[in-house]
This record gives C-alpha cells, structure tokens and sequence, in this order.
C-alpha cells in the first residue's frame, strides 16, 4: 500500500491552493517567461504558466513551500496543461515531457525538505492533469453537431505521454482534474492503465470534476451522480469536484456523490465566485466557514483550495480540517 | 448495475424490468435502416429520441448491416447523439458482431454504457482480451451463450457456458460482476419440431439458474425470437410474449428488448388461451403446439376485436357518435363529426344533435353509477376534440352560436391553490353542456365578483381546502347579497362541509347556496338550480332544507363538555423523562436535498387518497378488484402507472426537499423553543385537547413529546418541507391540447409524489439524519399504516390544525430562500403539492385529533404567540367549542 492510501485513512488530506493565483503576483514578463533557454522562440510565451517550471523554477517551488508551510499535505505539479494537446498553442509539443518531468522533480523536492523535518506528516506530491482546451463529446461548431475537434485516441496519446513524465519524475499520485468533458477523463483514465499494466505498477490515482454552472451539471452534461458512475470503473483513490464554484454551491454536488461511492471524497473549491474584475475576494474565513460545513457534514477526505486560493486560505483550511475526522469509506 | 447517460440510470434487485429500445438498430427495423443507407442521419435521431420519449430506459445502437460501414455510422450517429441531451440522458448500448465497432462506439461516449455483445465463439485468448479492453472503457457488458463448439441450446449448454464466461471474467479479467449480463439465447417454441420444445422453458430455468449461482449478474434477451412461429397472428404473438415474459421475470430475467406496442397484459389473456400458450413456454403437454395451432385459427378472428375491435364502426352514424363518447375514444370523432356535419344542414346541429344525444346517454350511465368520474371527464375529453373542429365550421355560419344550458364561474378562493377538485367538477359540467368560466386559483373576491356580473354568469361555485378559505367564502356571500345578487353559491372543496355551509354562508346570502363535496352530485344539482320551472320551489326546498340542519347541528353541539386549560394541562401525557431515551441526531442543523430521483419514490406512494380524487373509493390494493369500481379503478391506475412512466423519463416534475434537526425542550407547557447550540431560533406554539375525558386518559398536545427544560435533559425535534414543482405545467401542458383528464391526473399524481417524498424523507430522515431507527425494515404498506416510530404532524392537520405555526417552520428553515415553497396570505403553500410538518422521534410520541378548544386556550394561545384575540380565533375557527 502506498504511504498516501495509508495516511488518508488516517486524517484529512489539505491539497493545495491556486497556482494561476499566486504566480500573478509575480508579475512575469514575457522575458521572465522565456527565460536564458527561450529567448529566441518564434512565439510568444506569456501565460504558459507550465513553462516556468523550467525557467522559473525557484519561484514554483517558493510557491510549493508556501503552500507546505501552510499546511498542505499534497501540492499540485504545475502541469495543468502539460499535453501536447494543450502545448500546442505554444508550438512546444516536444517539451511535453520535460516539463512534466521536471515540475514534478521540483515539487518532489520540496515535499522531501518538509518530510525531513515533519517525518509524523509526510507530504506528497499529485500529478497535475489538466483536461487540454479541446472536448472530445462536444462539436466546437454550432453548425456541425457531428464534429470533433479532438479525439479519444488523440487524448489517450497525449496523456500517456503526460502521465509517464511525471512518473518519472516521481509523482506520489495523478490528479486527474477540472473534468469538464467526462470523455476526456475517460481517456485520461485509459491511458494511465495502459501505463500501468505496461510498467506493472500501481499509482493512486485522484480524479475531480468541475460543475460549471447553478444547474448542477458538467459542462458536457452530465449530473453529478452520472459523472461518479462513468469513471467508477477504474479503482480511484478519490472523486470529488474542483473550481467553477465557491465551496458553498458545490456542496450540494459533493452530498449527491458522497453517499453513492466507497471511493475517498475530494474538493478544491473556487474562492467564491469571481467578482465584477475576475477577481475572488472571499477571504479565508469566509471561505473556512463554508468548508466546516462540509466537514461537519462528514463528506470530506481530502480539502483544498482552487482559483483564488492563496497559502492563507490553505492554512485556515488546514487548521479546521484538522478538528475533524475524515470521511469514512 | 450502475449506468449512466448524461443521467444514472441505476438497476437492483429493487428495480423494474429494464426495457431496452431497439428501433436505433438496423436489424430491428427496416425505416432506420433505409434512414441510415441514405444518410439521413436527422431522421434517424428522430427514431432514437422518439424511443427515449416513449419511455426506452437504454437505447440499442446497432449499424451491423453488409451495405454500411458499419463503424463510420456508429461514430457518426452516436457523435450526433451526444448532442441531443433528449436523447443522450439514457445510456447506450453499443450492439456489433464485430469488434472494432464496438471500440469505435466506446470511444465517442462519455458515459457508462453496454457493450452488446462479446462471447467465447473465438476462443478465450481474444474473449478476455476483449473483455479487459471493455473493462478499461468503462463499460457494462453483455455476453451471448456461445462457445467455441456453437450457441447455447438447451439447459446445461446455457449454464455451463454462463459458468465458464462467469468464472473467466470475475477471476481472470477483473471484471465486475455488477456489470455482467447474460443473453441466454431465446429460441422459438411451437416450431412442429420436437427438439424446439423446451426452448422457452430452457431459457427460463437456465436464467433462474445463474440469478441463482452467479452473483450480481443481470439476464437479457430479444423476446420477440419466442413467438417467430406465429407470424402474422399478433393476438397469439402479444399472449406468447407476457406469458413467456411473466415467467422469465419471476425467474430473474430483469432486462431485455421487447416491443411494448405486442405485449398483452397477462391478466387480460384469456383464460383458454392463457391455458394453450403456458402449456406450449412451459411444455406442459405433448401435443401442445397442435393444440395452440388449432386455437390460434379461431384467435386470428376474434384478436381483431380485442385490441382493435372496429365492429361499431359499421353502425350508424349516431351509434358511432355515441360509443366514442361512451367509450372516451377519440381516434375517429374527427371522421365521424365531419360525416355528420355534411349530413346535418348547420354545423351547430351537430353539436345540438349527435354530441348531445351521446352525452346525455353519458350523463344517464353516470347518474346510474355505471360510469364513473374518469371515464366521464375522457368523453368530455373526445365532446371536446369533436366541438374544436366543429368550431370554425359554426364561425363561418354567422349569426348562430352554441347555446350552452348555463355559464358557471368556477373559483379557488384567495389564499388557497388546491384546484384538482374544482377542476373536476368544472370538466364535468363542461361536458354537460355548460360554459364553464374557470377563474383558476387565489382568486380575490372582487375578481369573482367582477367576472360574475361582466360574465353574467348563471352559477358562482367556489372552491378551497383550507381552513381560511372558509372565511373567505362567508366573505363573499356578503358581498353577493351587498351587491344583490341573485345566482346560486356552490361551496365545495375539501375543508368546506354543509354544517359550515349552513351554519355561516346560507345565513348570509338569501338565494340559493349549496354544498356539493361530489363531483358526481354536480350535475343534478345545477340542473335543478337552472331548470327555469323548477327552479323556484328547488331553492325554497333547498334554503328549508338549510335551515333546518342548521337548527339541529347547533342543538347538537352543546352536549359535548370540555375541561379548562388548566385542568387539561395537568392531564398531559406524561413521558417518563428520567428513563426514556433520547437519540441525538446524527445530523444537527438544516439541509436541502435537491438531487432526488422520482423512482426512488414511487415506491413510497400511497394510491388510495389517488382513487378518492376522483371519487372512486376503496382501499389500494383491494380497489383494484372491487366489485363495482374495480375494472375502473384498474385501468386509472394503469394509466397513472403510464403517466408516471413518463414523468420520470422526461423528468416532468422536480422533487425539492428541505429539513432540520434541532436542539428542543418544551417551555410553558405547550410550547417548544427549538435552540442552535443553546441559543433559541424559534418557538413552536402547540394547542392541548380539552375535550373531558375518562380517568386516565391525557389530554394531549404535541409539546408533551417533548423533555420539557425542567428536566435539564437536551431533546431535539426535526421540521421539513417537500414539495413537487412542475404539476402546474405539465396540467397545463395537457390543457392546452383540451385534455383535461390528462391534466387532472398529472396534479393527482403531482400530489401523490409530495406524499411519497415526505415518507421517503421521514425514512431517510428516521434511518440516517437522525439515525434513531438505521434498522427499520418497513414496507411501504407498514409506512401506510405508520407502523415506524416517530410522527411527522403537519400544521393544518388534525394533531396541529393551526396553520399559522407554518410561518415559524418557514422562518427555521428558510424554506422559501431554499427551495423556493412560498405560502399565500391563507397560509397554503405554493407550489400546490407539497407537505410541510414537524418530526418528533420519541417512541411514546403518537397521531392524534386536537378536536375543540374553549375560549380561555384561544386567549392564552394568543397571548403566547404575541397575536390579537380576533387573529387567533380567525385561524382556529374551525376547532373553537360553541359556547
């Protein structure tokens, strides 16, 4: 058993909060962004935020650190589009494997630093997988229903590719996350079993899906229950439900699975909804308070943070979710 | 079996057969494939949605045909598919011979589907790879009984073959056995071939076998394959089918495609062929097959008069007119009202002529007790669809107009919203030739009397279920007289009553007033009010009548004795706090339930207050075989069943439900201050029985259940409300195509489900919020009974008749800013069917009647509850003792 499938037995897991968020504080330039490596790239890089893996390196594992030092249990690899698939919009398909490789690296060294110093609490590392920018159930044209911008084997592919990297990189789990198309987590999922049986390993694997909207529905349609039944299939370390929503209108979604699976529980919520400038101002507590909810509700094992989440928002999180005992399943 | 489409479909042991479409599947139907050949892809979703709407709970896909590549039309189809969410709710199954179809058909759905179908024809190697590959697309599957050696054809072959794919899949691949369904082959029976014989009873035992020996499986088949020998003969085909069905099922066949328009209801097969066709599935008898041959040839003639029994449509044309109505058979009332019109010399004859003389002979069977309600508001249905195309014929003839015998205004009251009474009565009348003005619910009393005069209406009849709307309706009586009117009042509805007609409405209004609680006694009555002879001595009688009821009843209330407030208190029902036992819920504080599933209701609903809606009385169900309203009541019941059907596949209606569990201790003696973690957030004011009663006997109030603050013990009561949104719609939905039986019965159903969904939540509540009682084992005829422990009184009912305590349950919960149930200035709630009440868990605590209070509780009522004297007797009108 791994160590992770052994401490969530034990206590809430605290996931992290936003990446996005925190590295705009930065402020990088396009020059930030290319860094010594990439200066002369034919295209522009600002806003491939995976890429500073590579040539921001110490300001992601800051980030990481803040977030351990919070009280994270598990952080995210900055990988949330690290699929050729969604590289392709930078022309840097062929990094795909670096990056991966080396966001996990670095995240596992700062996991490594904490769990020296804390070895009662060791921390782990999630592969971060994103769903790409393309949707394998739904026609980009309005015009032609039947048509398919990407498909099931075009996913598969690429998140083979993903999924191999950041194992090799050391990952303690795949985050298979922000599912809006469940067919794409299909997919995801396939191709995670392939590596598995190809590399005779077993990884535990999380997956979360994003219910976009008040009618409580993904956005290729499905209700929640039926987003729970078709990925069921493949043994998951846990389900649960990310961004989109602040933690108070995803509560309902995650009480409609919770009592329908013996898998863990998951969520990272939104810091409530954006504001008139895209920004999310729910604070902290505000935002701990919905989440005691939860927890007092029993659905939980593992709590994070989504956009808008910072490292304070993770350690109010962090020090209710201590006060309460795990979900039992 | 858990699958899904954009929605779960979910099958247990519980669930129905799980009938499959199978139009999408060019084998079973030569449109789509013709549809598909010439790529009219459009038309052919039409054929999938139209099987989704017809209530297919999955959908067959199959495109295996030598003129079409097969796996370009799956993609393309099931691509096409995913965009219709009409269409995509369901799951599919994917249906190939050949495997790379099927591949392609799991990669293009989201959901969770079923793979139809892979077997061991080539061998293990490839079945278990197969299987692995399904497994990992996230799929259920189907597995044929074949083998290497061939297909499964008889008992042994069958299981031994389902044993071997079984152990294989389970132990090699993995694979769940939840989503393991088997297709045991059905063969033809009654073939003249002796070794057909036990095809159908081999079927039947090899399923009973592996629901038996093979855990979590499900049993599948195509059932038409049964009766392929009686082509052309559909009377024989639809018998085979449900007699082959009915036992398949009881021996576990829980799944399967099977064409709903050639299935016969088992227990409408005639006995003598009932007889013929079990002796051929069951293989009774040697010479059965000779014998259902020899039957069939004398059922080929007379199926015909069973299910389309056309014999009347050679009668004479008013014979035609007549049985249509008689009957409520609306297929060809268009073809008979346009023959009669081109017979008559003015459109309006037709009306005046035929209809009437069909719905006079309606109105006779009716007044006879040989029909009954339903039926009646079906002919009104068809009088409807004949007079609509009539119409614009009679338009044209200017200067003549149908000449209805009167116009009625029909009103629920202000404050109230129950209408399915009203509405009855108001299809009732309609169909007798009245112009019905229907002003709909919450309508104020000037707008009655507004419409009454501009309408010149001949009747005002008044509606409501509430208490308050009996104020309402002794309101408007007064205006009646101020403003001299002279029409009749009807008063019905189930609050009202004649004691209270006569006692406050006759007395304020000199013309005629009636109290008709019976949709059947309707029609006489107004009748009798609007006969212009009659009339006269009909309203004297009627008003004498009144008066003298009247009389009696307040002489009758004296004798009953009441003992003081006071006095009653001492007579609590006492509960000995020191021992009993208290459960704190699992789950304190509030919570919405949104996500509900309408199946997991239907269970729940009690089907006899359904019959009393429309007047068909008796008990659920011992109803259904009732010597005079039996056959009625079965085919409503049929019907309901079919509508229920659809709501649930179109998801028509939404359940909402809210409720909470709180800290609670009994204050004042009848009061109950519910507490947030000691902090009070309201009070609920109950009401004590005063009627004198025998030594030891308590006179109750629901506070008594209760551990009163004295007692420094923590007890804890609960409040919800249900509610089903979307009646209104789905009636009107039906009203707009002038099927007002349709529309009546969705608010009837619409009705039954806020019922089962309080039942279910009590239950969910009881088993797992609170958790007092996790091991109940009830069925839903024990819940009927209420045999569970705990109560869930509901303010306006007997135990708590006072509804006011509605605005507290409101405030707790927030009812309205959560689920969005508002109440009327009567307190009603809206939408119309919903329940709201309290929970009590203590074992002691029991239903009971309040019965009548005397003044001193009504003024220490007030007090307490901080309202005026006049406001409190107002709402506890109806329970105040005559003094």
């Amino acid at each position: 058993m791994s160590k992770i499938t052994k401490e969530i037995k034990n206590r809430i897991l605290v996931l992290d909060g936003a990446m996005g968020t925190m590295l705009q504080a930065y402020k990088f330039t396009e020059e930030d962004f290319r860094g010594e490596r990439f200066k002369d790239y034919p295209t522009p890089l600002q806003g491939n935020n995976d890429l500073l893996s590579i040539t921001q390196p110490e300001a992601i594992k800051t980030i990481h650190r803040k977030y351990f030092e919070a009280g994270a249990d598990i952080v995210e690899t900055n990988t949330f589009s690290g699929t050729t698939i969604a590289m392709a919009d930078y022309q840097l398909e062929d990094l795909v494997y670096e990056l991966n490789y080396q966001s996990a690296k670095i995240a596992k060294e700062v996991a490594a630093e904490f769990t020296v110093k804390e070895p009662h609490k060791p921390r782990f590392v999630a592969g971060s997988i994103g769903p790409t920018n393309r949707t394998a159930s739904m026609s980009p044209d309005v015009n032609d229903p039947g048509y398919r911008a990407v498909t099931f084997n075009d996913l598969r592919i690429a998140y083979k590719q993903q999924v191999e990297a950041l194992i090799d990189g050391g990952v303690d789990v795949l985050l298979v996350e922000t599912v809006f198309d469940t067919l794409n987590a299909k997919a995801a999922l396939f191709a995670i079993e392939e590596v598995k049986e190809e590399r005779n390993i077993d990884i535990p694997i999380m997956l979360s899906g994003t219910i976009t909207d008040a009618s409580g529905r993904t956005l290729s349609g499905q209700t929640a229950e039926a987003f729970l039944i078709s990925v069921s299939h493949i043994p998951l370390l846990s389900i649960g439900f990310n961004c989109a929503l602040g933690a108070n209108l995803l509560q309902p979604h995650l009480e409609a699975i919770a009592h329908k699976t013996d898998f863990a529980i998951s969520a990272h919520p939104n810091a409530g909804l954006p504001n008139a400038f895209g920004e999310y101002d729910e604070t902290p507590e505000e935002m701990g308070e919905q989440i005691e909810e939860y927890l007092k509700k029993d659905l939980i094992n593992i709590i994070g943070g989504c956009c808008g989440t910072s490292p304070e928002h993770i350690r109010v999180i962090a020090d209710i979710a201590s006060k309460y005992k795990p979900r039992n399943c | 079996m858990h699958l899904s489409g954009l929605e779960p479909l979910v099958l247990n042991e519980n669930s129905n057969f799980t009938n499959v479409g199978e139009r999408t599947n060019v084998a079973g139907s030569r449109k789509f494939l013709r549809l598909i050949k010439e790529e009219r892809f459009d038309e052919a979703l039409d054929i999938a949605r139209h099987q989704v709407d017809g209530g297919a709970q999955i959908i067959d896909i199959n495109f295996d045909d030598g003129l079409i590549d097969g796996k370009e039309a799956m993609v393309r189809f099931l691509n096409l598919i995913a965009a219709e969410p009409d269409i995509c709710r369901v799951p599919i199954m994917i249906d190939s011979s050949k495997w790379e179809i099927i591949e392609a058909g799991l990669q293009v759905v989201q959901g969770k589907s079923i793979v139809n179908s892979i077997s061991l024809k080539e061998g293990e190697e490839k079945f278990i790879w197969e299987a692995k590959q399904i497994k990992r697309y996230g799929a259920a599957v189907i597995i044929m009984a074949f083998d290497e050696t061939g297909q499964a054809d008889n008992y042994e072959r069958r299981i031994e073959i389902a044993q071997r794919s079984y152990t294989i899949l389970v132990d090699i691949v993995n694979f769940p056995s939840e989503d393991i369904i088997f297709d045991l082959n059905i063969f033809p029976v009654a073939t003249g071939m002796d070794e057909h014989k036990r095809n159908a009873i081999d079927f039947i035992e090899a399923t009973r076998w592996v629901r038996q020996n093979l855990p979590n499986v499900s049993v599948s088949g195509g059932v038409s394959n049964v009766s392929f020998s009686f082509r052309g003969n559909d009377g024989v085909r639809e018998a085979m089918h449900s007699v082959f069905l009915y036992h398949a099922i009881q021996a576990g066949m829980n799944m399967g495609i099977v064409n709903p328009a050639l299935l016969e209801i088992y227990d409408d097969i005639p006995k003598d062929l009932l007889e013929r066709v079990e002796d051929v599935i069951l293989n009774r008898r040697e010479d059965a097959t000779e014998r259902l041959l020899d039957f069939a040839e004398t059922v080929k003639g007379s199926k015909v008069e069973k299910g389309l029994d056309l014999s009347w449509r050679e009668n004479p044309i008013q014979d035609r007119i007549t049985h249509a109505l008689v009957k409520g058979i609306d297929a060809f009332i268009i073809e008979d009202v346009e023959t009669a019109r081109q017979e008559s010399e003015k459109p309006i004859e037709v009306i005046e002529g035929h209809l009437m003389i069909g719905m006079n002979v309606v109105g006779d069977l009716f007044g006879a007790g040989k029909m009954f309600l339903p039926q009646v508001v079906k002919s009104a249905r068809v009088m409807k669809k004949a007079v609509g195309y009539l119409n614009p014929f009679i338009e044209k003839d200017k200067g003549e107009e149908q000449k209805a015998l009167g116009k009625i205004l029909m009103a629920t009251v202000k404050g109230d919203v129950h209408d399915i009474g009203k509405n009855i009565v108001s299809v009732v009348l309609g169909c007798n030739n009245y112009e019905i003005v229907d002003l709909g619910v919450m309508v104020a009393p000037e707008k009655i009397i507004e419409a009454a005069k501009k309408e010149n209406v001949d009747i005002i009849g008044l509606s409501g279920l509430i208490t308050p709307s009996l104020d309402e309706m002794v309101y408007l009586a007064k205006e009646m007289e101020r403003q001299e009117f002279k029409v009749p009042l009807l008063i019905g509805g189930a609050t009202t009553s004649k004691a209270h007609t006569a006692v406050k409405i006759d007395t304020q209004y000199t013309n005629a007033v009636v109290h008709v609680n019976d949709a059947s006694r309707a029609v006489t009555v107004v009748g009798d009010l609007l006969n212009k002879k009659t009339s006269h001595l009909y309203t004297a009688k009627l008003k004498k009548d009144y008066d003298e009821f009247r009389i009696k009843f307040l002489k009758r209330g004296k004798e009953k004795n009441y003992i003081s407030l006071k006095e009653a208190r001492k007579k609590k029902y006492k509960i000995a706090w020191e021992t009993s036992q208290i459960c704190k819920p699992k789950e304190l504080g509030i919570q919405v339930l949104e996500q509900l599933s309408l199946k997991e209701l239907v269970p729940f609903i009690d089907w006899s207050p359904f019959f009393r809606s429309w007047d068909l009385h008796g008990k659920f169900p011992d109803i259904l075989t009732d010597e005079v309203v039996g056959e009625q009541a079965t085919i409503m019941y049929a019907e309901a069943q079919a509508m229920i059907k659809e709501i649930i596949a179109k998801q028509l209606l939404k359940p909402k439900a809210i409720f909470g569990l709180f800290e609670a201790n009994t204050i004042n003696e009848d009061d109950i201050s519910i507490q947030k973690k000691g902090k009070e957030i309201g009070v609920f004011r109950t009401l004590r029985q005063q009627l004198k009663k025998r030594e030891g006997i308590p006179n109750i109030a629901l506070a008594d259940f209760i551990a009163p603050k004295e007692t420094n013990k923590t007890d804890y009561m609960g409040a919800f409300c249900v509610a089903i949104y979307g009646a209104q719609e789905l009636a009107d939905s039906y009203k707009v195509k002038e099927d007002d039986y349709n529309a009546i019965m969705a608010q009837a159903i619409a009705d039954r489900f806020a019922e089962a969904l309080a039942e279910y939540l009590h239950k969910q509540v009881r088993t797992r919020h609170w958790g007092y009682d996790s091991d109940e084992g009830l069925t839903n005829d024990d819940l009927i009974k209420e045999s569970y422990k705990g109560i869930r009184p509901a303010p306006g009912y007997p135990a708590c008749p006072d509804h006011l305590e509605k605005e507290t349950i409101w405030e707790v919960l927030k009812v309205e800013e959560n689920i969005g149930v508002t109440l009327t200035e009567s307190l009603a709630m809206w939408p119309a069917a919903a329940v709201s009440g309290y929970y009590f868990a203590n074992k002691e605590a029991k239903y009971f009647g309040l019965g009548k209070i005397t003044d001193d509780q009504v003024t220490d009522f007030a007090i307490r509850k901080g309202i005026t004297k006049e406001k409190a007797e107002k709402w506890l009108y109806p329970n105040l003792a005559e003094e």
